[in-house]
């Protein structure tokens, strides 16, 4: 695997999304998963709640310019649940210059597992961290925030504090092995020594 | 101790352990449809990777089909795309394809058991998140992202962590009026939205063993609104006798050597839990989601609950829920005026979801409210000729519904069904989250397929039982 896969720090400016439960058809609207490519998916990230506010007189923090070019998204409990599609996680990433880390107090588990195959650390860390941490880019945007894999800390602004990331998707954002397919191709002989076991693979014989 | 189902087939499918500390997992099936598999397919071309096991994939199309008509090309251009990509990928990488001129599309939950594809002792997987419905055959089965469905097409595997498992008992007789659907909404709200993240929902006890094998897939469907990504049931008579003699059934002599597999993954007797919960079944009456999470629910007779009920950091959401729904904390749930009434889904779209509607209203003369909307989108093209063959597209039709063709339709409205501006929808649907049916400020009331019947006749969010004068004790069995 080269460097380049490789997720050790993550550094960048940080957009805050708060609100527990946020779920993937908000995260990206349904309509807009009818296509073929990922292309241009990112743009409509958030586009519904992005309009809501913006009819209440307020800004989603999406459409707020002090956030454009933010690197690492903030959110609360929950984030991501809801569908299994990746549809989600990939608007995300290519919304703006990309979205390359999250912090969040937690995940639903298919999103992170989609996170993790795209490549995107999603770490946790406590409520009142991630409180801290959204307060201080609310106040000044361009504060550089950190997602440090390797040491397990995330930091912002001379601050720091402790996150959790699993010990399994840690070691592979650490290695670059976060892209599967070949690591599970390396494998064939014990995929076929685990079929031929099992008698539905082999027409009950 | 003994082993529970999940582990058995856990470690059944275990090819090795990975550096990651991850397994990796062999899959037994994968359903493919149109609308998560497009990208994977492109990245077996970019990659020149093939497909390792193309009998055990096999597709359909659903979330993007049109149920006012099938025919070709669609009026939607990027549905149409989306349909031809899914033909040429089938066609290139020589895979099995349920499609609509073959008589046998349909939602891909619906359509993997109906073939008799989804079996016990199974690894099942499929990019979208309701393939937990094929727990209810003893399978392990559970949503993935695309680049899943990618390393499941070019190696049959993924990796993932292994989940804990919870057993949730409920004993005892549901009352008359009640159903899988108010049993599943149940669950989601005494353990929360997220309460099932981390584990697999093991569900025993006489409720899901007196249930037929449909009702058993309207409660496993929706073990992912409850944050657990599978939820099974353990397999039984009921299991093989629906499986027996479907297409992809084992035959002859296999079939003694299938039944013997399967009996050896059910959980063992003494089987060890990382978590038990028990209800009993007289408690659940018929529920009604008020909110935009399926676990923000009330009883009908019940009301929208106040602030102060709920943990200070699950506020935020609430108030949310409240302005988001125009509900105030207090208000009844009964009476709430409905626009559209959708019975439908891969929650409930199954034959005997509709027998339960038709079982109420046949030889009635029930009429549609003038106001509401009222759609029935049968779940496979088998379950709605099956339908027709009995004459209930006619009863739903004399009634006031639209009768459709078979898809995903308004559970998700990816196709042309959609709510408009604020609508409120009651719905047999899975999902009430913001936007989700369509319009971007819809509103959702998630309930049984009877209730919406129900909904539908009288305008309103009314108590099926007392509407359809559903006798108050069980009438014998």
């Amino acid at each position: 695997m080269s460097d380049d896969s490789k997720r050790i720090k993550v550094s960048g400016k940080a957009i805050p999304v708060r609100g527990n439960d946020i779920d993937t058809d908000r995260i990206i609207p349904a309509r807009f998963l009818r296509c073929v490519t990922f292309d241009g998916i990112g743009e409509h990230a958030f586009e519904d709640d992005r309009k809501q506010v913006a009819e209440k007189g307020g800004q989603h923090p999406f459409d707020n310019p002090a956030f454009a070019g933010a690197e690492i998204l903030l959110a609360n409990k929950n984030f991501g649940c809801g569908s299994s599609r990746e549809h989600a996680p990939q608007a995300i990433m290519r919304w703006g210059r990309g979205i390359k880390a999250i912090i969040g107090e937690s995940f639903a588990e298919i999103f992170f597992g989609n996170c993790i195959s795209l490549g995107i650390p999603a770490v946790t860390v406590d409520a009142g961290t991630v409180g801290k941490i959204m307060s201080a880019v609310e106040a000044d945007s361009s504060i550089e925030v950190s997602v440090d894999v390797e040491n397990k800390t995330v930091s912002w602004g001379g601050e720091n504090a402790p996150c959790e990331i699993g010990d399994g998707p840690r070691m592979q954002f650490l290695e670059g092995r976060w892209d599967s397919t070949l690591e599970l191709l390396s494998a064939k002989d014990e995929i076929s020594a685990t079929a031929a076991r099992l008698p539905y693979f082999n027409q009950w014989q | 101790m003994g082993k529970n189902l999940y582990n058995k087939v856990f470690d059944l499918h275990t090819v090795r352990r990975l550096p990651s500390g991850q397994y990796q997992i062999l899959m037994g099936l994968q359903m493919l449809h149109e609308v998560t598999s497009p990208q994977a397919f492109a990245a077996l071309r970019e990659r020149d990777l093939g497909v390792m096991h193309p009998d055990r994939n096999y597709a359909t199309a659903d979330h993007i089909i049109p149920t006012a008509s099938q025919a070709r090309p669609f009026a939607d251009g990027l549905a149409e795309q989306m349909m031809q990509e899914l033909e040429r990928n089938v066609k290139d990488f020589g895979i099995t394809y349920f499609s609509p001129e073959s008589g046998t599309q349909g939602i891909v939950h619906i359509v993997g058991p109906e073939e008799g594809l989804t079996q016990p002792g199974m690894t099942i997987c499929c990019g979208d998140s309701h393939t937990s419905t094929h727990g209810a055959f003893g399978a392990i089965a559970f949503g993935i992202g695309t680049s899943q469905v990618r390393d499941v097409l070019a190696t049959q595997c993924m990796s993932m962590g292994r989940a804990k498992v919870r057993r949730i008992e409920i004993n005892g007789k549901l009352r008359p009026g009640v159903y899988a659907k108010d049993v599943t909404l149940y669950i989601i709200q005494q353990l929360g939205v997220k309460g099932g993240v981390g584990y697999a929902y093991e569900y025993a006890g006489d409720v899901f063993e007196n249930m037929t094998m449909e009702e058993r897939m309207t409660v496993c469907n929706m073990s992912i609104e409850g944050g657990a990504r599978c939820g099974y049931i353990n397999p039984d008579q009921t299991t093989y006798d629906y499986i027996k003699g479907r297409k992809y059934a084992p035959s002859d002599t296999a079939w003694n050597k299938a039944v013997a597999y399967w009996e050896s993954v059910k959980s063992d007797p003494d089987a060890e839990y990382d978590d038990v919960v028990r209800y009993n079944a007289e408690d659940i009456e018929p529920i009604v989601t008020w909110g935009i999470t399926p676990g923000q629910s009330t009883s009908v007779s019940g009301a929208i609950p106040a602030l102060g009920e709920f943990d200070a950091t699950e506020q935020e959401l609430i108030k949310e829920a409240y302005e988001y729904m125009s509900f105030e904390p207090g208000q009844s749930i009964k009476g709430t005026k409905v626009d559209v009434a959708f019975l439908g889904s891969c929650t409930n779209g199954r034959l005997s979801d509709f027998a339960e509607v038709i079982q109420h209203i046949k030889g009635r003369d029930f009429k549609v409210a003038s106001s509401v909307r009222a759609i029935a989108v049968p779940g496979s093209i088998k379950v709605r000729e099956e339908m027709m063959k009995r004459g209930w597209d006619q009863v739903l039709r004399d009634a006031g519904f639209e009768f459709r063709e078979a898809g995903c339709s308004m559970c998700l409205a990816m196709n042309p069904d959609k709510l408009q501006g604020r609508e409120v929808c009651a719905s047999s649907s899975n999902r009430n989250f913001k936007g989700r049916q369509g319009s971007p400020t819809g509103r959702t009331l998630l309930m049984s397929p009877v209730m919406v019947a129900a909904a539908a006749f009288t305008g309103e969010v009314t108590d099926a039982r007392e509407f359809f004068e559903i006798a108050a004790e069980p009438v014998g069995v």
